[in-house]
């Protein structure tokens, strides 16, 4: 097997998702196959070719830094789940000891 | 009224402009075949009748005093992916219901400045991840062609919705074939342009350096019309090409005297249906007979594009959905800690395709196995690239079929996702190059169904493509619109 149940419950840990143990058996299997498949890019001989991130090999642009319009503090909170004020709110990040 | 469905963008615009009929009962029109038929078919997850009426009245008021507007009154769907300011983008996914964008996406912003009438938001797999919509959180599509088939997808909804005139054209998105795929089981004209010609701006991100916005149209005419509309640079996207775009209905109708099609024989493989093989191989037969030549090519790293294009994309997807946090707009469920609320979150917001799409996309790239999957996914995506740089030294487009069968049995794929992903295996590798490719009708098979022709392109040259595709339908003629929707 390519990927063991650990190795999916870890990296549902680092996905920030919670799997149901039935989740994780259904994953472990179709991931497992799925890696197996991706094994076939091992037979493949690589040496020496460059990666390619973007098909178009397009220069990074740069644009005028200039002053133009942008979103209203409104408008940027319009979608928050919770917020205060100006704010989106979260819960404590930081835990305090009182 | 009927004489409607049978008519192009042109024609349409032609009798707006008369004033024989009015903006407002065109889109009325459409409303009520949406109302008639979409219990059957589930294309649109939210008809936006109220907007559609606005547009369609403004339309008018703009005709009558004699405007100018590509696509002014015209109605239209779009997939549920671009966003739609004050209307609901949910990307199919219910971590994004009730998201009411602030802004347009510029190809909306496009359409909007030529006039045209929102008629509402496509049905999708969830952030554009399947071949069948079936991974839609809300409902399936139907493929009007056979109730019992899937649409094809992600743009399963646009596809089926175009197909079915329920709308007079559609906008897409293509990642993997996503465009192409849906267009060809439904019978329906579908373009994939270069990467960097239309902005991305406003498409929610799946996967950045494949995805591309293209129309679905039930004409090679209204493609290059919509495509009028769309493509250009945008400063807003910082992958979009700085170069003007052609005015694409000028190469409607010219010859394709001497043109060279390649054909990849890696393409015409065992697991091709015969009908499928058939039915490409014919249309290829009719483009020789107007003057084009045939030349056998080779795509050697062919085989290995599949599992290339899902470790790239499920890698750029774990990024891009990270995003999803129940911080800044949609679904939250209240954890103990923010980890937790995280967790949550996601959990409850994502379906199962998107989970294993996370799941594999943060394995790839996860430490101790970035060399061995991501690193080498990109060097096997520059040897596929290659294959098609050294292929357009002798041919000027690529022919091949967009998909090995027709539209499959709704729950046939459901459960095997490899067996899914696999049928994918001719659109796939044009999304890693960043090449245009198109979908247009070729026949039906043995039970009805439609098959399509993919014609590839040279990047920025979806002019050749678009010319080919016109004389393919100029000579084949084929039924566009099933009996039962007309």
């Amino acid at each position: 097997m390519k990927i063991t149940r650990e190795e999916i419950e870890y990296i549902g840990h680092l996905s920030r998702l919670e799997l149901s143990p039935e989740e994780v058996e259904m994953y472990t299997l179709q991931v497992g196959r799925i890696l197996e498949y991706m094994e076939k890019l091992k037979t493949l001989n690589t040496e020496g070719v460059v990666s390619t991130s973007h098909a178009m090999p397009i220069k990074a642009t740069i644009r005028d830094d200039g002053v133009s319009p942008s979103f209203t503090i409104e408008e940027s909170l319009s979608n928050a789940p919770d917020r205060f004020g100006a704010f989106f709110r979260v819960p404590p990040i930081i835990e305090v000891d009182e | 009224m009927d004489r409607l469905l049978q008519m192009n963008i042109e024609e349409l615009g032609d009798l707006l402009r008369k004033r024989e009929v009015s903006s407002l009962e065109l889109t009325h029109f459409y409303l009520d075949r949406i109302k008639k038929y979409d219990n059957t078919l589930h294309t649109y997850i939210k008809v936006t009748e109220e907007e559609a009426l606005k547009m369609a009245k403004s339309a008018d008021e703009r005709l009558s005093k004699g405007e100018e507007g590509k696509l002014l009154g015209i109605p239209i769907g779009l997939k549920d992916i671009l966003c739609t300011v004050g209307i609901e983008t949910t990307c199919a996914s219910k971590i994004l219901k009730g998201f009411i964008p602030p802004y347009d996406a510029t190809v909306v912003n496009l359409l909007k400045k030529e006039g045209f009438v929102l008629l509402g938001k496509l049905n999708m797999d969830e952030f554009a991840m399947g071949s069948s919509t079936e991974n839609s959180a809300f409902m399936v599509t139907k493929n009007p062609w056979d109730i019992e088939r899937i649409p094809g997808g992600s743009s399963g909804g646009s596809a089926s919705a175009t197909a079915a005139a329920l709308c007079v054209a559609s906008l897409g998105t293509d990642t993997g074939g996503s465009i192409r795929q849906p267009a060809g089981f439904c019978g329906t004209v579908g373009m994939k342009p270069t990467y960097g010609r239309v902005s991305r701006y406003g498409l929610i991100a799946f996967a950045s350096s494949l995805d591309q916005i293209g129309p679905i149209t039930r004409t090679v005419y209204d493609c290059a019309a919509m495509m009028n509309v769309i493509s250009g640079y945008d400063p807003f996207d910082s992958t979009s090409i700085p170069v003007k775009a052609p005015d694409y209905t000028e190469v409607l109708g010219r010859d394709i005297k001497g043109m060279r099609i390649g054909i990849p024989k890696e393409y015409f493989i065992e697991g091709i249906e015969p009908d499928v093989r058939e039915s490409v191989m014919k249309g290829v037969t009719l483009l020789e007979r107007q003057g084009a030549s045939v030349i056998e090519i080779s795509l050697p790293h062919s085989e290995y594009a599949v599992a290339t294009y899902y470790i790239v994309c499920t890698a750029e997807a774990s990024s891009n959905l990270a995003r999803y946090d129940g911080v800044k707009y949609g679904l939250r469920i209240d954890g103990k800690d923010i980890i937790d609320m995280y967790k949550k979150t996601r959990s409850m917001g994502f379906g199962k395709e998107v989970k294993r799409r996370i799941i594999l996309g943060t394995y790839v790239l996860s430490s101790g196995y970035y060399d061995a999957y991501y690193r080498k996914a990109g060097q096997v995506r520059t040897l596929i690239r290659g294959d098609f740089e050294k292929a357009f030294n002798i041919c000027d487009v690529i022919v091949t079929p967009v998909s090995p069968t027709t539209a499959f049995k709704v729950g046939e794929k459901i459960d095997d996702p490899l067996t899914m992903y696999l049928s994918d295996i001719f659109t796939i590798p044009v999304n890693l190059a960043g090449l245009p490719a198109m979908s247009v009708p070729c026949g039906f098979d043995r039970n009805g169904l439609p098959i399509g022709l993919q014609i590839i392109g040279k990047a920025l040259d979806e002019e050749t493509m678009i010319k080919t595709a016109y004389v393919l339908e100029s000579e084949l003629k084929l039924k566009k619109i099933p009996e039962e929707f007309l």
